[in-house]
């Protein structure tokens, strides 16, 4: 039979690169800003972070430049969206674009090179899925119990209200807007330097979209971050491991799980909203639209 | 009255630039579409390698231009028709999902010829090829049955269609053929190329036990994978030399040169006519990747051997006995199978322990 433990295994390593990029865009999306960049950070990252790790032949450092290009090219959003206050929704669309124009421009002198081995961490787990993993109480702490987490949820709720108490809106999301963009850049190394070890045009494959429904799945939380990668990546593996067991399961079916799942979740959530007056778990406040201090 | 001046001395420079190119012969236009990005190391890659060995071969005698990364359906459409209007006189359609989108195209553009890869409608104007992939399956497969110490030899599918499906086939009844022992476990991925999905269809596998991994999807993970759990794979579509000498035993090339080059000859000459050609190893359309010495030398011999009995035509992968995995017979001792009964292969043969999805 399948031994659960093996599962658990490979769904560690499946679920990493939509937790990083998931976590980055939850930060984002509490401080207001909705960016549909995730898969062009994500590739910008898959590629810096192959190029640097099979130049320096470290992959650490791979990750370290794969999170700096991604912050980097989350930069042209920046412009976009906080200074010229253009829309988000297209902005993003077109930062999903560009990376991925990008990355296949740069990327061409890197086929069919291979990146150098990853060292195992503790437990023969992956470092980088230790991060993973470390990041999801991190990111809970600093958006629940810290106070420039409490301004940045602030800033997302509410950022008329934020900027009347002297908080700096666009301050605050161009940083969380970077942040998005370095996770998300890791997220996308982790599939070229750790999976693939190896660089391909297009090769995260719409992973970047399914971080984006894993935050709504998760109804804006970082353990239901987690609990939505896990879902996503262990449906994943648990299809194809009965697959390879030989046992005849219904692959469409269970590749469609998690999004069903996630939708269920958008019509509880404004079930939710519709019926109590609490409306817990509900979409940041200010999610998506552009703050243009008048005074 | 300076307007009109500037106008007629423009059209005027315009035709004294036109005259000339029009005396002389224009070059050919030949179009391609392809699936994926040209750098996607495999498929697409192998058709624009292809692509600029027409261009080597004839020079300035053609001009082809490509449009990458076309979704099948609706788009493709979109794409052949632009290619068409711009002039291109022989469109190249290198995925199977182009089908139907060529049948319109060319039904509404009947001076342009269409070569469509792997597909089985043709018209007047409509030509399809493809290469006998499943004799190259069988070299490989001759290798993995002799490889694996744990018996278990692991296929990662894309989809169910009888291309893949005879691949699986060739490959399983040559392993078993050289160990009896073998079993073979098949993941279908419902992708061409997803690198990420492909790396855990190979970790799903070697948890399973398998040694020997083969694949009919286009990325390098599933190699990948395999070196880290101290297996072994093969090149898909392109020879993946990166991954030398182990984890990649030999690889299987999907070469077309030959054929473009051919059939742009012919359209040149005049001689092009619609037809359905399906070449192998024989023709050089399907190439074995060198075996490295991470392999031992008998086993290589062997695999050379089989390789070329099947470019010979003297022995051809699929000849009887063979019985579907539901015990009832396919082929007769001897008897060898037909080229329709290929294109419409949708049954494992008999000892593979799976079931194909419907």
């Amino acid at each position: 039979m399948i031994d659960p433990l093996s599962v658990f295994l490979l769904l560690l390593s499946a679920s990493t690169p939509i937790l990083f990029a998931a976590l980055g865009e939850l930060v984002a999306e509490r401080a207001g800003v909705l960016n549909l960049g995730v898969e062009g950070m994500m590739i910008t990252g898959a590629l810096a972070g192959f190029a640097a790790a099979y130049a320096s032949g470290n992959p650490f450092l791979g990750f370290a430049a794969a999170a700096l290009a991604g912050a980097l090219i989350s930069f042209l959003f920046v412009v976009l969206t906080q200074v010229f206050l253009a829309n988000q929704v297209a902005s993003g669309l077109a930062l999903t674009l560009f990376g991925l124009g990008l990355a296949a421009m740069f990327g061409k002198p890197f086929e069919g090179v291979k990146a150098p081995p990853m060292p195992a961490g503790p437990l023969d787990i992956n470092w980088i899925v230790w991060l993973g993993l470390a990041m999801v109480p991190a990111v809970w702490w600093f958006l629940n119990r810290s106070r420039p987490g409490l301004i940045l949820r602030g800033v997302g709720e509410n950022h008329d209200a934020a900027h009347a108490l002297g908080y700096g809106v666009r301050a605050t999301r161009m940083a969380a807007i970077a942040f998005g963009g370095a996770m998300a850049g890791v997220g996308g190394a982790f599939i070229s330097i750790a999976t693939v070890l190896q660089w391909t045009e297009g090769m995260t494959a719409g992973a970047g979209w399914i971080a984006l429904a894993i935050v709504v799945f998760s109804r804006w939380t970082a353990p239901g971050v987690l609990a939505g990668a896990w879902l996503f990546g262990g449906v994943t593996v648990l299809q194809l491991r009965l697959q390879a067991a030989g046992v005849q399961v219904p692959v469409q079916l269970l590749s469609m799980a998690p999004y069903l799942a996630t939708i269920l979740v958008l019509v509880l959530i404004s079930a939710r909203q519709k019926f109590s007056r609490r409306g817990g778990g509900a979409a940041p406040g200010s999610l998506g639209l552009n703050f243009h201090a008048l005074r | 009255m300076q307007r009109r001046t500037l106008l007629a001395t423009a059209s005027a420079a315009i035709m004294a630039l036109a005259a000339p190119a029009m005396a002389q012969d224009e070059p050919l236009k030949v179009g391609f579409i392809y699936v994926g990005p040209v750098g996607d190391g495999g498929w697409t890659y192998q058709h624009d390698l292809a692509r600029q060995a027409v261009e080597e071969e004839f020079g300035d005698r053609v001009e082809t231009t490509f449009i990458e990364s076309v979704p099948e359906g609706a788009d493709a459409e979109r794409a052949l028709t632009q290619l068409a209007l711009a002039g291109n006189k022989l469109i190249f359609a290198t995925s199977f999902g182009f089908m139907d989108p060529v049948m319109n195209v060319a039904a509404k553009f009947p001076d342009v010829k269409f070569e469509h890869a792997t597909g089985y409608k043709t018209a007047e104007n409509v030509a399809t090829y493809d290469a006998r992939f499943y004799e190259g399956r069988a070299v490989i497969g001759t290798i993995a049955g002799r490889m694996t110490e744990s018996n278990k030899i692991g296929y990662i599918g894309s989809f169910p269609i009888p291309e893949v499906i005879q691949g699986i086939n060739s490959s399983f009844i040559h392993a078993r053929k050289v160990n009896p022992d073998v079993e073979m476990r098949v993941v279908w991925a419902y992708s061409w190329f997803d690198p990420a999905k492909e790396a855990e269809a190979a970790s799903a596998l070697l948890a399973e036990g398998v040694d020997v991994i083969l694949q009919h999807t286009d990325s390098t993970a599933p190699l990948a994978k395999a070196q880290e759990a101290g297996a072994i794979g093969f090149g898909q579509a392109s020879d993946m030399a990166a991954f030398k000498p182990s984890p990649r035993v030999a690889s299987i090339i999907d070469e077309w040169s030959p054929y473009y080059i051919k059939r742009v000859g012919e359209v040149l000459d005049g001689t092009w006519e619609s037809g359905s050609s399906w070449a192998g190893i024989g023709d050089g359309e399907v190439v074995i990747g060198e075996i490295t010495d991470a392999v031992p030398a008998e086993v290589k011999a062997e695999a050379e051997a089989l390789r070329d009995k099947i470019g010979s035509g003297e022995y051809h992968p699929f000849t009887g006995p063979l019985n579907k995995a539901d015990g009832t017979e396919w082929l007769a001792e001897g008897e060898v199978a037909s080229d329709q009964d290929l294109q419409s292969m949708n049954f494992f043969v008999e000892g593979i322990d799976a079931q194909i999805p419907q």
